[in-house]
């Protein structure tokens, strides 16, 4: 289980780190395996911040994140990562322009698997390829530019599943792809989801929380304002802030000149 | 009916960069000057036996099929020391721009990659040399050293021409530091020192091979002025070295002009090429200069 704990990010700004910002203040929620939780909030309110402290990518001021109960700072990093991984938003910034995409993998072996034989390598890369339904072929040898950002994103959460992860980190992964390759992706997750990996799903669309998270936590200015199962906050929720964000969500049968 | 293959427009990735090099005229005027130069200041030397400051000739003499570029008012050959000043002055570029340019990119790179405090000090380290006047702490290194070198001249400046360039290589990896490209690579494992060398250095290749450009031409010009006014290298020849003789024995009213152009016109011509090779430089890896 992942655990959050009164994690608090405050950043120094201003000249000489003057002033103060508090961009999470006192995030505590859970992630069990083989679940996902939907971290809901709107641009600004901290929710990558959280992913990012979840990543190791930044530091809590204050709080603890821990792993079955061991404080993640105690492992060393290579093995945390061994663990859990990420997946960004924008797939065009994840990769290096100026290298092939399947480097990706290649920075793994490096780190992870130096002894491992080509064959034995190939036929890993394989399975994960199929298990995020990409054929080798189509994505192996080819530049960031000659793919399209769902290739891209999926060729990250094969990367990711090329190390026995527990949980996986996905930082709005899917609000850059269009509607037809968007589905594509989310299923995926649900999938992995069924094999036993704890999902931390960052959105800012409720709709996308609600389709695919068993838990939901509505983060407002770097506070939870909302924490529980996603049927219950979706139904009732207790917090004016997720009253309002729910009215505002748009409907497909809906025109403007009736909403209002 | 024959099926007829669509030829691609476009040269493959790799090599786009030489295929527009090639097509680029200030590139290959600049690159063509420097190279030919070059040439002259490496294999020359060993064509000519005799040290350049050898008394050889008769005074005075302009330029002839003996001596190319004619003799001073002491019978020294001035050709001989035209080749044996090129070599003099593209080593001073070459050592003083590199060093300023590893310099420039340590601390450019750790500044921009680190953040936090190890910036603020750095870039205050950084400000401090930019602040310092360069050419007047050089006047004091130099007249404090009794017997100088070219390489202690070219270490001098290469100590004080870096900090523009970290400032400008700090900025750049800054911003290729929030990049996700670098956040997968940090949850991949790779330590810092490889994701600044094999990341974020890839992306700013060509911006670093300008910026040695520049440092290795600005860096000839430092030395010429040192040179003309009497704080060059006492153990060597040096373009700038030349121009301060022929202007302290009245080169131009004894009209002996073979004496002061080829040097002058050295220099002009080494750092002129290198900016316009830069310039090409900048074309051929910046699609939006592309005149193609």
């Amino acid at each position: 289980m992942l655990k959050l704990d009164g994690v608090t990010k405050v950043y120094r700004i201003g000249a000489f780190g003057g002033q103060t910002m508090t961009a999470v203040d006192e995030a505590g929620f859970e992630i069990k395996p083989g679940e996902v939780v939907s971290l809901i909030g709107e641009s600004g309110s901290g929710k990558s911040t959280i992913g990012k402290m979840v990543l190791r990518l930044l530091t809590p001021t204050a709080g603890t994140i821990s792993i079955d109960g061991r404080d993640i700072r105690q492992m060393g990093k290579r093995d945390y990562y061994r663990k859990v991984q990420g997946v960004f938003q924008d797939p065009f910034s994840s990769y290096n322009p100026v290298f092939k995409a399947d480097r990706v993998f290649g920075m793994l072996r490096e780190v992870y698997f130096r002894g491992v034989p080509d064959k034995e390598w190939t036929s890993k890369i394989e399975s994960a390829l199929d298990a995020v339904r990409l054929s080798p072929e189509a994505v192996l040898n080819k530049f960031p530019h000659q793919l399209s950002g769902g290739q891209l994103q999926r060729l990250l959460i094969a990367r990711a599943l090329l190390l026995d992860i527990e949980y996986l980190v996905a930082d709005e992964i899917i609000s850059m792809l269009d509607a037809s390759t968007r589905i594509d992706v989310l299923n995926l997750l649900a999938d992995l989801k069924l094999r036993g990996l704890g999902v931390l799903f960052i959105t800012h669309d409720l709709a996308l929380g609600n389709y695919i998270s068993e838990r939901t936590v509505v983060l407002h200015k770097g506070r939870i304002v909302e924490y529980g199962a996603t049927d219950a906050v979706f139904e009732q929720p207790e917090h004016a802030y997720t009253r309002k964000l729910l009215a505002s969500v748009p409907q497909l049968h809906t025109k403007w000149e009736d909403a209002s | 009916m024959t099926t007829t293959t669509v030829e691609p427009l476009r040269p493959p990735v790799r090599w786009e960069a030489l295929y527009f090099a090639l097509r680029n005229t200030k590139l290959l005027v600049g690159m063509g000057i420097i190279l030919i130069l070059l040439g002259i200041g490496v294999i020359g030397p060993f064509f000519i036996d005799k040290p350049p400051s050898e008394y050889v000739g008769m005074q005075m003499q302009p330029p002839s099929g003996e001596f190319w570029l004619g003799t001073n008012t002491f019978g020294q050959d001035l050709w001989a020391q035209f080749v044996h000043g090129l070599r003099t002055t593209f080593l001073v570029g070459a050592l003083g721009g590199g060093i300023a340019a590893v310099i420039g990119m340590a601390i450019g790179f750790l500044a921009g990659y680190k953040g936090g405090w190890i910036d603020e000090i750095l870039t205050m380290f950084t400000n401090v040399v930019l602040v310092l006047p360069t050419l007047a702490v050089l006047f004091i290194l130099n007249a404090y050293i009794g017997v100088r070198g070219a390489g202690m001249q070219a270490l001098f400046i290469g100590l004080t021409q870096w900090p523009w360039a970290a400032r400008s290589i700090r900025a750049q990896t800054f911003s290729l530091r929030s990049r996700d490209f670098v956040d997968l690579a940090r949850l991949s494992g790779v330590g810092s020192g490889r994701i600044i060398m094999r990341e974020i250095a890839p992306n700013m290749s060509s911006y670093l091979l300008l910026t040695f450009i520049l440092l290795f031409g600005g860096s000839i010009l430092i030395a010429s002025s040192l040179d003309f006014i009497g704080l060059g290298p006492t153990d060597a020849v040096s373009l700038g070295l030349m121009l301060q003789q022929a202007h302290q024995w009245s080169a131009m009213h004894l009209g002996l002009w073979w004496w002061f152009i080829p040097p002058g016109a050295g220099i002009t011509l080494i750092v002129g090429a290198l900016y316009v090779a830069n310039v090409g430089l900048d074309e051929v890896f910046n699609p939006k200069l592309r005149e193609l």
